[in-house]
Formats: structure tokens, sequence, C-alpha cells
């Protein structure tokens, strides 16, 4: 039940309920425990709650991170996991 | 899904492979300890820990909350539906813990109980709305991460005035269940932590830093998609090997030093500290759980309905004390994945996909021991 995901709001039903896309299924979500979210975010969900906002900056980051060391290593070793 | 499948490249996770691999000192070991119980189940769903070398082992924490509530407190639970007649409503995994004279919350459900499995705590106070003549009891349990919703919906209760909703509150504390873990003397040695990714969301990295200073444990929190852990594991052996101990973050998309202010001052305006709390596995620690104020009472259910707390020992056969403590593996125990079973579990780390025994049913056993070879274990993204 830990298990929480990142979701793209879709539509903001009033100040603290808001519709997200949940791989595809939409569901309503309290937004009571966030500040400022906008059509297009992508926030953490738990337990029908955003927690958090999802900073895609700092996603693209991390993601360019690891294709860096992609690169560095130039492709995958042997024992590719496809 | 975006922010999902980008995260669970098996090529990189190779070449993260790779690196850790370069990287481990093979005249050592290293004793991770990941604390959250979503890091537990992505590590044996993705099987993590076969890529990584023989001598950079992960050891499960407590961070579940089903796993680490007490048989006591299920009980409590258990006398409200049937003794009371409440309407009791709680999370899903909940409903399948055992409790006392063989029962669980599903169990009495059975039996005529009302218990209601929600999604979300706002359908229970949905539920009390609906039905002002029932009393209805929401049982929370969780770490900081379902703290906050718990937060809301109380204060919500009040503003409404609602007089039948309470909630019977095993909220528990993620810090001070890892200075238990380190402050057992016989405890079993860890040379680091990977940090959980949904409660720092919520309380930020900052109440790590007392593991790096103080035990000289180096920290770093981590998402819950493979290439987040395997990344983490890197960072935490270049610190180990560096002879430093820090808190750093990789999961610096949700997580920011301070977490989530707003979160955090819900919880403390509904919330005050237990003197003492028992979790499974943990025994008793002090300061480590979380009851309504006294403001709040209406709305608490063990003040409303009197209900006190009694202790229950686990079932002798089960293991998960220890291994909740990080001092034995799922198969250790004399009973795994032979009478104690997900369909039929015997104690709580076998009921939550995140608890170590049901994660090593479902994804691992069939690959233990592991030697530490490069088993392609990655699935494609779904
Ligand atoms: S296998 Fe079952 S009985 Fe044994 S430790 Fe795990 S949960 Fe407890």
């Amino acid at each position: 039940m830990c298990l929480a995901l990142p979701a793209r709001v879709e539509e903001l039903l009033d100040a603290e309920n808001a519709i997200v896309n949940l791989g595809g299924v939409r569901r309503n979500i309290s937004l009571a425990l966030v500040d400022a979210i906008a059509v297009g975010d992508y926030v953490i969900v738990h337990v029908g709650f955003a927690l958090q906002k999802l900073d895609e900056e700092e996603a693209a980051r991390t993601l360019a991170l690891f294709a860096e060391l992609g690169q560095a290593q130039g492709g995958a070793p042997e024992a590719g996991a496809q | 899904m975006k922010y999902v499948d980008e995260f669970r490249d098996g090529r990189l996770a190779s070449q993260l492979a790779a690196s850790i691999a370069r990287e481990a000192d093979p005249s050592r070991s290293y004793r991770l300890m990941e604390f959250c119980g979503g890091h537990t189940h992505a590590i044996s769903r993705h099987g993590l820990a076969d890529l990584l070398p023989g001598n950079v082992r992960m050891i499960h924490g407590p961070g579940c909350p089903v796993c680490v509530l007490p048989i006591g407190r299920i009980d409590q639970a258990i006398r409200l539906a049937l003794e009371r007649q409440v309407l009791l409503c709680t999370y899903a995994d909940t409903l399948r813990v055992p409790a006392s004279g063989r029962l669980s919350l599903l169990k009495v459900k059975a039996r005529g109980a009302d218990v209601r499995m929600v999604y979300s705590i706002a359908e229970a106070l949905g539920l009390a709305q609906r039905h002002p003549q029932r009393q209805v009891v929401f049982l929370a349990i969780g770490f900081e991460t379902t703290t906050p919703p718990t937060a809301v919906a109380v204060k919500q209760a009040r503003a409404l005035k609602l007089k039948n909703f309470s909630v019977l509150c095993n909220h528990v504390l993620t810090p001070a269940a890892m200075h238990a873990i380190l402050d057992t003397p016989s405890g079993t040695r860890l040379d680091g932590f990977v940090g959980p990714a949904h409660v720092s969301t919520v309380i930020g990295s900052r109440p790590y830093e007392p593991f790096a200073r103080d035990y000289r444990k180096p920290v770093v929190i981590a998402g819950f998609e493979p290439l987040d852990v395997m990344q983490a594991i890197l960072m935490l052996i270049r610190q180990i090997n560096a002879g430093c101990a820090r808190v750093e973050n990789e999961f610096i998309r949700a997580v920011t030093p301070d977490g989530n202010r707003k979160a955090q001052a819900l919880m403390d305006e509904v919330f005050e500290l237990r003197d003492h709390f028992e979790w499974r596995g943990l025994g008793t620690i002090a300061h480590s759980a979380l009851k309504p104020r006294p403001a709040y009472a209406a709305h608490d259910a063990e003040a409303r309905f009197g209900l006190e707390y009694r202790p229950v020992s686990d079932s002798k056969a089960c293991e998960c004390g220890a291994i909740l403590r990080g001092e034995k593996r799922p198969a250790q125990c004399g009973i795994f994945g032979t009478v104690c079973t997900p369909d039929n579990p015997i104690g709580s780390c076998m009921v939550s996909a995140e608890g170590a025994c049901a994660a090593h049913y479902n994804y691992g056993r069939f690959r233990e021991p592991s030697t530490g070879t490069h088993a392609p274990a990655l699935e494609d993204s779904a």
C-alpha cells in the first residue's frame, strides 16, 4: 500500500480536488496537501491524495545522468537485461 | 507510463550493475538496508538483488506499515467491529493481517461484521456522511505517507461536525524506527540505508541527518523504480568506499530538504506524539507513533470507545520479528512457503506486496540463494 505513482493532472474540479490520469485510468484525487497545481503537472499520488508535485526538470536531469553513464560505458555489457 | 518506464530501462540497469560491480571493493562486504517496503517490493519484482555482486547484500527493513502493526492493534479493530457493531473501514492489505484467535478483519467480515475496504480515507468520510445513524471507524495505518491524508480527513470531520466518524490511529514514524534498528546492541551490521521515497516527499531529507552524523551511516534517498534503486546503491558504495557518511538524495524529482511543509503543518495540527507504541518485531519504542490531539478527541476511536491496548505475542513459528529487524531472511523461517503463503498468511510479512516474505514468495524464492550473477531479470516496460 506504500506504492505511489506519478500521475498527470487532467482537470481541476475545485480548489482541493482534481482528476488525474493514472496509467490511462482517470481518478479523482485530493489536492489538500499540495499548493499551486495546474493542469498538466505531474503529482505523486498515494491513497487518493497528491503528496508532492513532481519536478520535471529534476526528473530530466536524473535521466540525463543515467544516459551519460550509458554513453561513458559505450553500450551494454554482455548480459544485457532486456 | 511517463516517469515510470524511463526509470525501468533494462540496458541502463545493466550498466549501473556493471558500475556497481566495478566499484564494489571485493575485499569487503556491503550490507545495505532498504528501509521501505516499496523498495523491498521493487528489488524483488525486478530481480535487482541478482544484478548485484555477491558482496553487496540488501537487507529488508521495517518500512512496511502492515508488517509492523502488532496483533493487539488489529484485535482492537476486530473488537470494535464485532462488539460495538461499528462500520469499520481500512486499506485493503490490513484486512488480511492475522490477529488473535486465528481471526483477521476479513474473517470477521465473513461472519457478518461490517468491514469495508477503501482506497482512500475520503471514502470512509463519505460513508459517515451518508450513514449518520452508524458509527464509522477508519483503521488508520502507515508511515508519514498516509498520515497527512488522515489529518485532512479528521479536520474535515470536525469542520463538518460529524458525530459518527473516528480514526483508530496507528500512524508510525520512520526516523524512530531507524533509531530503534541502529540502537539494538545485538542488531545486524548495517553499512548504509536506502532512504524511503514517498515518506521523504513528506518529511524531506533533513530528518535523516542524525543517522549520518551520529551513527556514521550514509543514507541515499531513492525513488521506487529500478534505476533509482540501482543508482542509490552505487551512491552508497561510493560513500562507503570514501569513508563518508552523508545524506544524499537520488529522488530529487520529488524530495526536497524540507519536504512538504503543508502536509507537515496539517499533521502537527491534528496529531501529537504517543509516549510509546508497540511495533511488531521492534518492540515498544518511545515517541514512535502519533495519536489525535485532545482537541480532536471526538474523532479518536480509542478515546470515543474507551479502547485499551492489550499486547499479544506473535505465533511462535513466525520469524517476522527477526526479519523486520534485518536479522533473518524470509527463507530462514521454517514455515515460509509451506504453512505460510500469501493465501494463508501466518505472519504479517506475508500479507502485503511490500512485506519481505510476500515479495520473496512472489518473485524471489526460486533464485535463493542469490549468488550475485548478472541474471537478466528486469521486465520490459509495461
Ligand atoms: S514466512 Fe510467514 S510465518 Fe514465516 S516469517 Fe514470514 S510471515 Fe512470518
